[in-house]
């Protein structure tokens, strides 16, 4: 359902990186576990897997985010050596850099209720920093018009509206979203560009706010946008367009 | 007596009001199922009387068979969704609603009086609807549940005139900001426990007190966030005969008179043998809380993450009597050094990461374990999220503590090997299941091949929950525990390299178990289609996160994620499109 590429999906990983070159890459797909079935070969044996979604997102490490994944030979052996080598890629984060968030879903087993109690906690605690006073909500849930299932993303792992939008692309992959970074906030500026992403076919991502209203997402700056937002919602442009005399107002003010 | 008035048949010589007194003493509920199945006369009697119910999944039996078998029903715990949800595994609207139960219990004559609930979907409605049907309701505890608001709670209050647990335990709750406190009667005067601790918004502080004022049996009070310093120093003058208490916000000057005030206070509740919350906290104003702390048997600091390990092992100093520790890792291994030479009748302990989100540093490593399972040998439950293990740490461990009832083991790196040797922890799990021959709950965690599988099989025989992640080599290490662990309930699996032939070898024994979650897995579409054909008994879900179809998937591709349990009643029909019945 590629209904017009409005985004570039991210082929070499989304907002905070670690080095994706081409040696951790391959390597990175080499060490999926394999299944050695017993007498080698079985049924399962030629079948392309296909896993986009826990591919690009449940996946170990964020080094790679390729969601293709073709022919890899099942009867891999070295699954010793795949483990270390595993093992070794995960600590071969360079330490200078800062510290990409380990992007396996659900790990650590830690229940999200107490995730965000001490994300909460630790915003509290360092009222020294001049940003973020108050509650940040952390993971909100996000929906998506025509998708079968919601989702939750922590707002706090995010740093502007480009990370946002390719963590986004890489949950709902299928679909394209209307690009809301740097460039989407100048398009929202752009009263016709916004007309015209409204009418297109493509996804439009919105919030509702503290105070119940549904906005575009891109309107505010990041960190009041992370404060006010509840839950996003990714609508089809042309349900959207209800929004924009709100976008297009603010947009009038702003210039 | 009634020998004359009363049928009696050939084996049974005691009138059923006899039985029915003998069978109140017996309050297992895995003792009443066996009682149930001697004969029919019994199986009636305890049919009658018997009041309360565990339904550890609540898709195994319908609503209205559940009032059908036991119509005496007055004490009902309930659980929904799988333990994975808890992480994030399972998506929203997966399912485990309560309304159904409420409609049905409310359309009988059913005089519920307690609700114990896990990890399920309430919604308002069914809190109104609660709070509406049952003149008797008592206690209500939700734990890890979701989907309600405080309008809810405000007809839970309003409602329920004898009132005495409301409980609500790390639940997400939508606030509208505090009245429904305000909604709690003034001829309420019944409450015993009332923990509003998840609560994200603001409470109307004088209702609490109020409330407080009135209630002369309240043993339990457990604050949040929103409560100030002053209002908890009230509270304890009014309520000094509190058993455990849950502070909100604990931030004052401590020089000023209402720290003094508080001081004075919390010398008097005598009777506090559980401490938590400390959400928020300012460490200067923890000395207050010291005389208090020679008599607690509970501490859960683990939410407060304002406290350094130095603040932490002064205060564990003054606690020698406790038995369960709850707390951040940040206190280190030194400070679980502390733990081990202080809280010698320690039973169960529980070290949380202060930076779940960085998957990079945890505070602790085998070493703050090993101290504590030199220090405290009466230690039977553990939940250790830690950066590092070593082999010979977990077999020192095996042979300190030997009683092990629950041992969740979570290194932060998933797949780290022994950091000295770089081998597998095998030995080290393998050790633990030796040595602890009572243990019902495992967690793994680490570098991990099929050995580790071996082992539990071969040694884990009151195993009853398996928690594996990233482990295995190949189908045998899943074979070597559905074989070996007789005793196995709940299993759930994620990333690992089971398949096909691990799942479909001995279908039957998933009948002996309530449930089995693998995701990321080798299992494939075909193979679970053939388990939920050859098992009608069983409910085999796939939930399927891609835009796939079920027309499109091929049965020899993998899915993503399964989860089958045992079940009465068939499909469920509250499915949401993504789950796939098969």
């Amino acid at each position: 359902m590629e209904v017009g590429l409005k985004m570039a999906l991210k082929g070499g990983g989304g907002g905070d990186h670690v080095g994706g070159c081409e040696k951790e890459k391959m390597g990175f797909e080499e060490t999926e576990l394999r299944l050695g079935l017993p007498g080698g070969g079985g049924e399962g044996g030629e079948v392309v897997r296909k896993r986009g979604f826990s591919e690009t997102v449940d996946l170990k490490l964020n080094l790679s985010s390729k969601p293709e994944n073709s022919g890899i030979d099942p009867n891999d052996e070295k699954l010793t050596g795949l483990n270390k080598e595993k093992n070794l890629l995960l600590s071969a984060i360079d330490p200078a850099k800062p510290p990409a968030k380990a992007q396996v879903v659900g790990w650590p087993p830690v229940r999200s209720f107490r995730k965000n109690m001490l994300a909460t906690a630790s915003q509290k605690s360092s009222s020294d920093e001049s940003s973020g006073a108050g509650e940040k909500v952390a993971f909100v849930k996000v929906s998506m018009d025509g998708a079968p299932y919601l989702r939750k993303v922590d707002l706090r792992m995010y740093t502007s509206y480009h990370q946002l939008s390719d963590a986004l692309a890489k949950m709902f992959s299928s679909f394209t979203i209307g690009n809301c970074g740097s460039q989407g906030v100048k398009d929202f500026m752009n009263e016709s560009k916004l007309m015209d992403l409204l009418n297109g076919s493509d996804y439009v991502p919105t919030y509702e706010d503290k105070d119940g209203d549904w906005m575009l997402v891109g309107d505010v700056p990041w960190e009041m946008f992370v404060e006010s937002c509840k839950r996003l919602r990714i609508m089809k442009g042309t349900e959207a367009i209800g929004l924009a005399p709100k976008a297009v107002e603010k947009c009038k003010k702003r210039s | 007596m009634f020998w004359g008035s009363r049928k009696t048949i050939d084996m049974n010589y005691f009138p059923d009001e006899v039985l029915e007194h003998v069978f109140d003493f017996i309050t297992s509920h895995k003792d009443r199922n066996s009682v149930s199945l001697v004969c029919k006369s019994w199986y009636k009697i305890e049919k009658y009387s018997r009041q309360r119910v565990f339904l550890g999944n609540c898709y195994s039996i319908s609503p209205e068979r559940l009032i059908a078998r036991f119509p005496g029903l007055k004490s009902l715990i309930l659980k929904g969704k799988p333990h994975f949800a808890d992480f994030n595994l399972v998506p929203d609207d997966w399912g485990g609603f309560l309304y159904p139960w409420i409609k049905a219990m409310a359309k009988s004559r059913i005089g519920l009086e307690e609700l114990r609930l896990k990890r399920m979907v309430v919604s308002d409605e069914s809190l109104e609807l609660l709070s509406e049907s049952f003149p008797n309701f008592k206690s209500l505890v939700l734990v890890s549940c979701e989907g309600f608001t405080t309008d809810g709670l405000a007809a839970i209050a309003a409602n329920c005139r004898f009132l005495r647990e409301l409980d609500l335990q790390e639940n997400e709750v939508e606030d509208h900001r505090g009245y429904w406190l305000s909604c709690f009667p003034g001829s309420c005067t019944s409450l015993v426990s009332l923990n509003f601790a998840c609560l994200k918004g603001e409470i109307n502080l004088a209702s609490l007190e109020r409330l407080v004022a009135r209630s002369p049996n309240l043993k339990s009070l457990r604050l949040n966030r929103a409560v100030p310093f002053d209002t908890l120093q009230r509270l304890l003058i009014r309520a000094p005969q509190l058993v455990d208490l849950g502070t909100g916000s604990y931030i004052h000057d401590p020089s000023s008179e209402a720290y003094n005030k508080l001081k004075a206070a919390i010398q008097n509740c005598n009777s506090i043998r559980s401490l938590s919350g400390f959400l928020e906290v300012a460490p200067c104003c923890m000395p207050a809380i010291y005389p208090i702390c020679e008599n607690l048997t509970f501490l859960n600091l683990s939410y407060a993450a304002g406290l350094q390990s130095n603040e932490l092992t002064r205060l564990i100093h003054h606690c020698r009597k406790l038995q369960r520790l709850w707390i951040l890792d940040c206190i280190g291994d030194k400070g679980l050094g502390v733990v081990a030479s202080t809280c010698k009748e320690l039973q169960e302990l529980r070290v949380f990461p202060s930076d779940p989100f960085d998957a990079g540093n945890a505070a602790v490593t085998e070493e703050g374990l090993v101290l504590v399972s030199e220090g405290c040998p009466k230690l039977n439950s553990l939940l250790y999220f830690c950066q590092q293990m070593t082999n010979a740490a977990l077999i020192t461990v095996a042979k300190n503590c030997t009683n092990f009832i629950r041992f969740r083991l979570c290194i932060l790196d998933p797949i780290k090997p022994d950091p000295v040797t770089n081998q597998p922890l095998d030995e080290g799990f393998g050790a633990i299941v030796r040595s602890c021959k009572g243990l019902k709950r495992l967690s793994l965690s680490g570098l991990l091949t099929d050995q580790v599988f071996y082992y539990i099989g071969m040694y884990a025989k009151k195993l009853e929950m398996l928690s594996i992640a990233f482990a295995g080599n190949s189908d045998k290490g899943m074979l070597y525990v559905l074989n070996g662990c007789k005793k196995l309930r709940k299993l759930e699996i994620r990333d690992c390299p089971f398949g096909d032939t691990a799942l479909l070898e001995d279908m039957g024994k998933y009948e002996t178990m309530r449930s089995l979650w693998m995701s990321t897995c080798e299992v494939t579409l075909g193979a679970c289609k053939v388990l939920a054909k050859k098992m009608p008994s069983l409910n085999v879900e796939i939930i399927n996160e891609s835009e796939q179809t079920e027309f499109n998937l091929d049965d020899r591709q993998k899915v993503d994620k399964m989860y089958l349990y045992r079940t009465l009643v068939g499909h469920r029909k509250d499915a949401p499109e993504f789950v796939w019945l098969l």
